[in-house]
């Protein structure tokens, strides 16, 4: 579609130095500690680029424009809950989880509530909300590939899946703290640089307004080619071109589109006349200016009742963050839990800096990459952009370097929590934890997304990441919270809340993904589950930690002692450190 | 920089002169909180209602100034229509303004929670 010839490269370049630097990390890498959590030594600048630069996700990094460019001012609540979760692990979890010792969450379970029952579901919920997350990642390198070259769907995916896997399996998570910390700001170079020009030319009497009362319309004649079969709905009757298949029959030459819904078939050549409406894909409203820049306009994509699905949304990024096991492995490599605390402030603030330009992509993309309505693949939408505002040599390598910044998106991530998900599955399930538990563990934790995301094409990125927010924020979350802070918490009641909070969660995501679609309450229930499982998961835990109240481990008092006093103390930990 | 040091490097360690009687003290409040007295449960207890006191005050001042947005844009949409410095309030509430606020309320938390933990320390031994 963009078709920059420097954007092949800047994807190598960025791919190439992510192996290197992770070859370079390797010499350091020896023991199992250091392929888990580098051996603790990680100062909190280095720890905070590299838990932003493992953070920042397709999700982020293309979703979030995606998002705003079709829905408008509601899903600005994506970002901010992305990085408002990071402060409510600020709040509630740093400082204790570091200082429980533990090296992972199924760790971190069984050390507070001694339970090897209770461990092997969090180990369950960290591989599923692993994968759930990683497919995504997967998919957006397939869509990025294809945007970028035309190639397969696949050939993306796969890319980004092998690179990531063997890196995880040859360095472990040392050398990927180098690689993360470097993603993190060249992710930020390539969204900031491309914006602030774009910007610039928009401002010096570029293409008009944002807000308008006329939903998007082409400013030139425009060329759309469509890969797969979509249908559209057009409002406004227009006169276009076509080469291919529409509404069944082969065309080759001048079309009339009345209004109501048309179908095109894939590897169909529409050219659109300048000033024309552009015709959304079917489901899609078709905003004008005035209502999608108007809060609860579009109701971030669910029609019925917006107020409940943001308010769901809401909670689910500000306390879905903390369950993330990509997140909290990071924690462990804080050498304690003040340095635990100062790392995720700095956190706070390069997430903060990041997320200022995805939205500016989103809404300048309405006006120069209207197209995108069409097919619904909005998600390309900061890959593009550079490209059509600035056109030339300078458009071209700003787009090239965008891609690059896809790709360090994608790579870093991925290489998150393929560390996670193979760090519980080497220690609980696959053997005992040693190195070579560890690579073994990374082959399989990498290959079942790659051949999931192979198979399906079409699930909207930002959904799914969304969803794996709600299943985090329904299971892990009660669990560290009421863990941290709470005494009467037990083991039967943990895993009462985390079992209820995640199958809940867990099978509105499958309906939501694979079901029909459903309208009303239902629905929105179903597509925005946070709201009402995450304060269910609670109040199973605190209801069944109540009856089971004999339960509570006899030693509690220094089990607290152990999570809040400062290490230097050596207090509840034997002798000082 | 090596990321594998602390930015300052380490300092040699100190070596506390004190009087007798305050080590004394700040040892039987350690042994105290080690033997999980009555005592050292009231320490603990005070640490970690102190820390939640904090936690929840914060979280509730984020809650009251993000979370009664979508409430407020709902009862009075005319608020979408308000400019200011060129953006539109909800934009710039939710685009801009947000991400300094979370900043300033964590920076806020990091120094109250360091100091409670320095309290802590000073009242059962050496401070960190």
């Amino acid at each position: 579609m963009s078709g920059s010839p420097f954007a092949l490269p800047a994807v190598i370049v960025v791919t190439v130095l992510t192996i290197a630097i992770g070859a370079y990390g390797l010499r350091f890498s020896r023991t199992t500690s250091d392929f888990l959590v580098a051996s603790r030594s990680v100062s909190p600048r280095w720890n905070a680029s590299a838990i932003s630069g493992e953070y920042l996700s397709a999700a982020s990094f293309l979703g979030v424009a995606g998002l705003v460019m079709k829905y408008g001012a509601d899903v600005l609540w994506y970002p901010v809950g992305f990085a408002a979760g990071y402060l409510a692990l600020l709040l509630f979890v740093a400082a204790p989880l570091r200082r429980s010792g533990a090296f992972t969450l199924p760790d971190f379970a069984e050390a507070r509530l001694g339970s090897r029952m209770l461990r092997r579901w969090a180990v369950f919920f960290v591989v599923v909300i692993g994968w759930l997350y990683l497919l995504p990642q997967l998919q957006g390198a397939g869509l990025t590939m294809r945007t970028l070259t035309g190639a397969p769907y696949w050939v993306g995916a796969v890319v980004v899946g092998a690179v990531v896997t063997v890196n995880v399996a040859t360095g472990g998570m040392r050398s990927i703290t180098f690689v993360q910390a470097f993603q993190y700001w060249l992710k930020l170079t390539a969204i900031a640089v491309p914006a602030i020009f774009v910007l610039i030319v928009w401002q010096s009497g570029g293409l008009g307004t944002l807000t308008g009362a006329q939903p998007p319309t082409f400013d030139e004649q425009t060329q759309v080619r469509v890969d797969t079969g979509v249908t559209v709905f057009v409002e406004d009757p227009l006169t276009l071109r076509a080469i291919g298949r529409v509404d069944g029959t082969a065309v080759d030459g001048s079309l009339d589109w009345g209004t109501g819904e048309h179908e095109v078939g894939a590897g169909t050549v529409l050219v659109f006349p300048a000033g024309a409406q552009v015709p959304h894909i079917s489901g899609l409203p078709a905003l004008s200016g005035e209502t999608w820049a108007a809060p609860l306009g579009s109701g971030g994509g669910s029609r019925d009742h917006p107020l409940f699905a943001t308010y769901s949304l809401i909670l689910a990024t500000f306390l879905g963050t903390m369950g993330l096991p990509h997140v909290l492995v990071r924690f462990y490599t804080n050498p304690d839990g003040r340095a635990a605390r100062r790392t995720t402030l700095i956190v706070l603030a390069l997430l903060g800096v990041f997320y200022l330009f995805p939205t500016l992509y989103g809404a300048l993309g309405r006006l120069y990459v209207p197209q995108l309505l069409i097919t619904g693949q909005t998600d390309a939408v900061v890959l593009l952009l550079p490209g059509a505002a600035l056109g030339g040599v300078l458009g071209q390598l700003l787009g090239a370097l965008v891609a690059g910044g896809a790709f360090a998106a994608f790579l870093s991530t991925a290489s998150g929590l393929l560390v996670s998900v193979s760090g519980v599955l080497s220690t609980d399930v696959i053997g005992r934890g040693t190195v070579r538990d560890f690579r073994r563990a990374a082959a399989v934790a990498g290959l079942v997304p790659l051949v999931i995301a192979a198979q399906i094409d079409r699930l909207d990125v930002s959904q799914v990441v969304g969803l794996a927010f709600a299943v985090a924020a329904s299971t892990f979350c009660p669990l560290l919270v009421l863990g941290i802070w709470w005494r009467g918490l037990t083991d039967v009641g943990a895993m009462a809340g985390v079992l209820a909070g995640g199958a809940l969660s867990l099978t509105a995501v499958l309906i939501t993904v694979f079901g029909g679609e459903l309208g009303g309450w239902p629905g929105v229930l179903l597509a925005q589950p946070a709201a009402w499982t995450v304060p269910l998961a609670f109040a199973v835990m605190i209801v069944v930690s109540r009856l089971t109240a004999s339960r509570i481990p006899p030693n509690i008092g220094r089990r607290m002692l152990l999570l809040h006093a400062p290490e230097s103390l050596g207090l509840g930990r034997g002798a000082p450190d | 920089m090596d990321p594998l040091t602390t930015e300052e490097g380490r300092p040699p360690q100190r070596v506390r002169v004190d009087l007798a009687g305050r080590t004394a003290r700040r040892a039987a409040a350690r042994q105290e909180l080690e033997e999980q007295t009555q005592v050292g449960e009231v320490l603990i207890r005070g640490l970690v209602r102190a820390q939640l006191a904090l936690a929840l005050s914060l979280a509730g001042v984020v809650i009251l100034l993000l979370g009664s947005l979508p409430i407020a844009f709902a009862l009075f949409p005319a608020l979408a229509d308000v400019y200011v410095l060129g953006l539109r309030l909800p934009w710039l509430l939710l685009g801009v303004l947000a991400y300094p606020l979370l900043y300033a309320v964590g920076r806020l938390y990091v120094r109250q929670a360091e100091r409670i933990e320095d309290d802590f320390s000073k009242a059962v031994g050496t401070e960190s």
